[in-house]
């Protein structure tokens, strides 16, 4: 007899999945045109259809943006604005486990994760921005800040109704209104809470929500009645937005990529490191622009620590993301996953050693094992390009000052780890790291109090905080 | 004793030893406890979870009103935990004040629990307050009268003031009164040690000492065996296997009181150290309650439906 | 004896702390309002751009690691040198766009009081701009603002002296090191207060000036690979977009001002959130 983990699936039967949906603009759900299929990518089962908005849609979802800004949203007071907000809040985590499910079917996360991270870290920036609404005389904006107005909104799909969450709170609770756009591939949390907008009686138009591709997302770039782009996703998309923008008036916030260096020093609590570093890039599939995607170990316990992490690596379980002990779930699509493996292959031809624990993949949908590569140099694509996926790139180094020298060197800056129990090296190394969020002995850690946001090319703003408040203000001193 | 080469009985050589260890940060191993805590475990599993859980448990009274009938009726429950169905094996050991272990031995040999080991808590437990020569003699009884186990206490006063070499030494000198009579537990009482870099600084103490377990608590001082206190001594369990190829065993001790509890601590060492340590040999929990709690569950696996504590017998 | 010739002073470049030529050897005529010559200030070429970049982002390090209290002290020696010269400053003035002598008085005086107040601010900034974050967990959190890293600006055509310090004090008070384009008309006060900075303890790149024409050096600027950020306050509105296009390539933060106050400074820092549990 041995000690074997059950399957325990979390049941399903709680969320109902429409066979198609529309767009939802100015309170009401409304037909799509052209649909296309949104999947399960652990299963590859069909779990919906779903519209692809074009310039008709945008506009419709600007035009009742618009409206609901100038004769409701900016009218309101802040007390009032707010309670809508508590009010979104509390709905999302009555209906937690709904959102949790729905979450893991989308994208493949395991449900342990979108039930301990993803709803319970939206609901709470729900309820931290609804306190705001009405303080923003304090935020350190000026004594009467202002709202930009129309709000367009472009999301990832690593962690769809967090990112959503991340967006439509401060927005709303700054007095800007919103046209959100939830990824291609994981679309159906974003209409679930367009469901729930109705249940807390939000005004119609405040928040409106057009699914497609990419060339919904550019008609919202490019759509003259919009005020304000945030968007999250690719340094490459970050780009061509800022080229859009650069001839308009509108604000924008980019939350980018990132190629984090996650540096263990001699002196690390050693069993928490490798916690730590599982949890850097293992977490969410490695599907994180924070994620700790290079580990610098210092030479002298280089081998003890991947030692140990091969042994922790052993014991991650990959598989099922609506079982309750998977650790790992599937891939988000099919072209990511195709991603992943040509970078690991680079990674191969480069000359570095890979490696992945046993494990059993699922002969359908898209699954990739967690992965080691060692002996890898800052000249390795592996250990310069944002692999988005569970694939973690091993570099060693000798003295503190080469570490951050490594860690640094990118264009990217969005995080970074250190592992040390000496707190003057913690602090130093953390003042020398550029990337807007450093994680010491820990990793991959968020809170709506807590601005997150990166340095150089991983994008431009905060979100989270005030510092994430003042991106959906009109700024006292610059245009 | 050569302590596996690890240190050489000197001082300078324990303290470069215990300052070789890495430090342990609070929170991500609390994290780590708390995450395989929502781990689930197969219903086949479960029930070979309860029945290892009840081999693994040391029955335990330690109480100023200990009498040799108390004693007497734990021992029968031990043997045979539930009388009514004899698949129930019996549990690892019983646990006693080194007073009871004539008692205790005696009583397990009448009824036929030759197999049943005696273990008697020894070293002025649960305080460990009482010169060399006592502690010695104390060990010395309880194994005179029949003890196979001794769980000793550390002196947590030498510890917390920085003195290693006088517990580690105190360890050594009880470890050859055991000599091959009677396996070593060293009992920390983490809940004074407080820290988890204490709890990690004692465990690699005390297994170059030559503990054949080491233990978390007396069951006399809150917070005992919490998960992350058993994770870090399992961590350090697998570290020191894998430096010595020796396996020691670890034994929480206190705050273990239903099948739940127990069975995230058998979920703690399977992924911390391996199935080879579900074992008795390895694994002990020290407990009282825990074993009924462990006798329900088993009822509702056989009968479908929730039991009363009625049914269960009360020693 | 009233028929003495000056001494003219060659205006230069100000690159690294050191006065150089341009090394393309080109310089422009300057003339005063009334068309008279007054000075061959350098035409800045693209390589001058990329020398003071380089000497800007080898300074950064450095006065980045500066106290902020040692940064503050070096803002107020330059408004203590500024002061002492006031009366050369004027004159250049006068002398360059016929204000008259009250009115660029004035404008010395508010350039000199400007230093002061971002003197005083290289050690408050970060209480503005920081907070402590009670994140739900066992974690201390903060975020603290530090400096960007090399920003580029354009000072507007004026006023000359007071609109190149509005660009460079606001850059230099958080520890970011700075590569500013002049006046073009009105190069001259830009020049001597390259010579204020040389004598008032401001380490030798912090700040490199540059004289020239704007549309030959902004495009440099916003394609520039090591320069994070750019203030266009003294570009006129219609050439922002070609330079936001031309700078989105490494993303560098664009912007422009109207007024001093201490939203100028935070623009060019980077807010870095800590993480660090709480336990024994």
């Amino acid at each position: 007899m041995t000690f074997e983990y059950a399957p325990a699936p979390e049941s399903r039967a709680i969320v109902t999945i429409k066979p198609k949906y529309g767009h939802f603009i100015g309170g009401k759900f409304v037909a799509g045109g052209k649909h296309f299929p949104t999947i399960n990518p652990a299963t590859e089962e069909v779990l919906s259809q779903i519209a692809l908005a074009g310039k008709a849609d945008v506009d419709a979802a600007v035009k009742a943006a618009r409206k609901a800004y100038t004769s409701t949203w900016s009218k309101m007071s802040g007390k009032e604005r707010g309670k809508y907000l508590y009010r979104i809040a509390r709905i999302m985590q009555e209906r937690a486990r709904e959102f949790a499910v729905l979450e893991t079917l989308d994208n493949g996360k395991p449900i342990r994760e979108s039930r301990d991270t993803d709803i319970p870290l939206a609901a709470a920036h729900f309820f931290y921005h609804a306190g705001w609404a009405d303080k923003l005389e304090y935020a350190g904006l000026g004594t009467s800040p202002k709202p930009l107005g129309v709000a367009g909104q472009i999301i990832p799909w690593n962690f769809p109704l967090l990112m959503l969450a991340w967006k439509v709170a401060p927005a709303l609770a700054a007095g800007n209104t919103v046209v959100l756009k939830p990824a291609e591939s994981t679309p159906l949390t974003a209409l679930l809470f367009a469901e729930v907008c109705q249940q807390a009686e939000l005004p119609a138009g405040v928040v409106n929500i057009v699914t497609g591709d990419g060339s919904t997302g550019a008609l919202i770039v490019n759509h003259p009645g919009i005020d304000k782009i945030a968007f999250t996703g690719s340094t490459e998309v970050g780009k061509i937005i800022a080229r859009a923008v650069a001839p308009t008036n509108k604000s924008v916030t980019l939350e980018l990529g990132g190629k984090a260096a996650n540096i263990v020093f001699d002196d690390a609590p050693i069993d928490e490191t490798v916690e730590g570093i599982v949890n850097g890039i293992f977490f969410n599939q490695g599907h994180v622009c924070c994620a700790g995607s290079r580990l610098l170990l210092q030479e002298n316990v280089a081998e003890e620590v991947l030692h140990k992490l091969k042994n922790r690596m052993q014991k991650i379980r990959v598989g099922d993301p609506m079982d309750k002990n998977t650790d790992v779930g599937a891939i988000n699509s099919k072209e990511q996953l195709a991603k992943i493996i040509e970078l690991a292959a680079v990674g191969d031809s480069e000359g570095a050693e890979r490696w992945s624990p046993e494990c059993k993949l699922p002969s359908k949908g898209f699954w990739f094992a967690p992965t080691i590569f060692t002996g890898v140099t800052q000249a390795h694509r592996i250990a310069r390009e944002e692999i988005f996926g569970p694939v973690l790139s091993v570099l060693t180094f000798r003295t503190p000052a080469e570490a951050i020298e490594k860690a640094n060197n990118t264009p990217f800056g969005l995080s970074a780890g250190i592992w040390s129990e000496k707190g003057s090296r913690t602090l130093w190394a953390s003042q020398q790291l550029r990337a807007g969020v450093i994680w010491a002995n820990t990793f991959n850690k968020f809170d709506p109090t807590s601005p997150f946001g990166g340095y150089k090319e991983s994008g431009w703003g905060r979100e989270g905080g005030r510092h994430g408040l003042a991106a959906y203000l009109k700024g006292v001193s610059h245009e | 004793m050569s302590f596996y080469g690890l240190v050489d009985g000197t001082e300078a050589s324990l303290k470069s030893y215990l300052g070789k260890l890495s430090g342990v940060d609070q929170v991500g191993a609390e994290a780590r406890a708390s995450m395989l805590a929502t781990r689930s475990i197969k219903t086949t599993s479960k029930r070979w979870a309860i029945d290892t859980a009840i081999t693994m448990v040391d029955l335990t009274t330690l109480e100023g009103a200990d009498t040799p009938g108390k004693v007497k009726a734990l021992c029968t429950k031990a043997v045979r935990p539930d009388p009514t169905d004899t698949t129930v094996p019996s549990v690892g050991a019983v646990c006693v004040y080194n007073d009871m272990v004539s008692v205790a031995r005696a009583h397990l040999d009448l009824i036929g629990g030759q197999h049943v080991p005696v273990a008697a808590v020894s070293t002025a437990f649960p305080s460990g307050r009482a010169s060399m020569p006592v502690k010695i003699q104390d060990t010395q009884d309880a194994i005179d009268a029949g003890a196979a186990e001794i769980d000793m206490v550390i002196d947590r006063g030498a510890f917390l003031a920085g003195r290693y070499i006088d517990v580690f030494n105190e360890i050594v000198q009880i470890r050859q009164i055991c000599g091959n009579k009677a396996h070593l537990k060293v009992i920390f009482e983490t809940g004074e040690l407080v820290t988890y870099d204490n709890v990690r600084k004692a465990s690699f103490l005390a297994m170059a000492a030559g503990a054949d377990f080491i233990k978390t608590s007396t069951g006399k001082v809150a917070p005992a065996a919490t998960p992350p206190v058993v994770l870090v001594m399992l961590e350090a369990v697998r570290d020191f296997y894998e430096m010595t190829q020796v396996r020691i065993g670890v034994k929480p001790a206190g705050g273990i009181r239903n099948t739940k509890d127990a069975i995230k601590q058998l979920v703690l060492v399977n992924e911390t150290v391996g199935p080879d340590w579900l074992n008795p040999k390895l694994f002990r929990i020290g407990a009282s309650a825990l074993l009924n709690d462990l006798l329900m569950q088993r009822m509702k696996m056989d009968d479908g439906y929730y039991t009363s504590p009625q049914y269960v017998t009360m020693d | 004896m009233s028929d003495r010739i000056d001494v003219k002073k060659t205006y230069k470049l100000y690159i690294n702390g050191a006065f150089p030529r341009t090394e393309s050897g080109r310089t422009y005529e300057v003339k005063n309002a009334k068309g008279v010559f007054i000075a061959n200030p350098c035409l800045a070429s693209r390589k001058d751009l990329r020398d003071a970049v380089v000497a800007a982002r080898a300074a950064h390090s450095g006065w980045n690691k500066a106290t902020a209290y040692n940064r503050g002290q070096i803002l107020y020696r330059i408004a203590e040198m500024l002061e002492g010269r006031r009366g050369q400053f004027v004159e250049e003035i006068v002398s360059i766009t016929g204000a008259t002598k009250v009115k660029a008085d004035k404008e010395v005086t508010e350039a000199i009081d400007r230093l002061v107040w971002y003197a005083g601010w290289t050690d408050k900034i970060a209480s503005l701009a920081g907070s402590t974050n009670p994140v739900a967990g066992p974690f201390y959190n903060f975020t603290i603002p530090e400096s960007m890293g090399v920003i580029a600006a354009i000072a507007p055509e004026a006023p000359s002296l007071l609109g190149l310090i509005d660009a460079v004090a606001p850059i230099i008070t958080s520890g970011n090191t700075v590569v500013v384009l002049a006046s073009t008309k009105a190069p001259l006060s830009a020049m001597t207060f390259a010579e204020v900075l040389a004598t008032s303890d401001l380490p030798a790149g912090v700040i490199n000036i540059l004289t020239g024409k704007k549309d030959e050096i902004a495009p440099w600027m916003a394609s520039h690979m090591d320069i994070d950020a750019l203030d266009i306050s003294g570009l006129s509105s219609e050439k922002h977009a070609d330079i936001k296009v031309a700078g989105a390539e490494n993303l560098k933060r664009i912007h422009s001002f109207k007024s001093a106050d201490p939203g100028r400074i935070i623009a060019f820092m980077e807010a870095k959130t800590v993480w660090h549990p709480i336990g024994l």
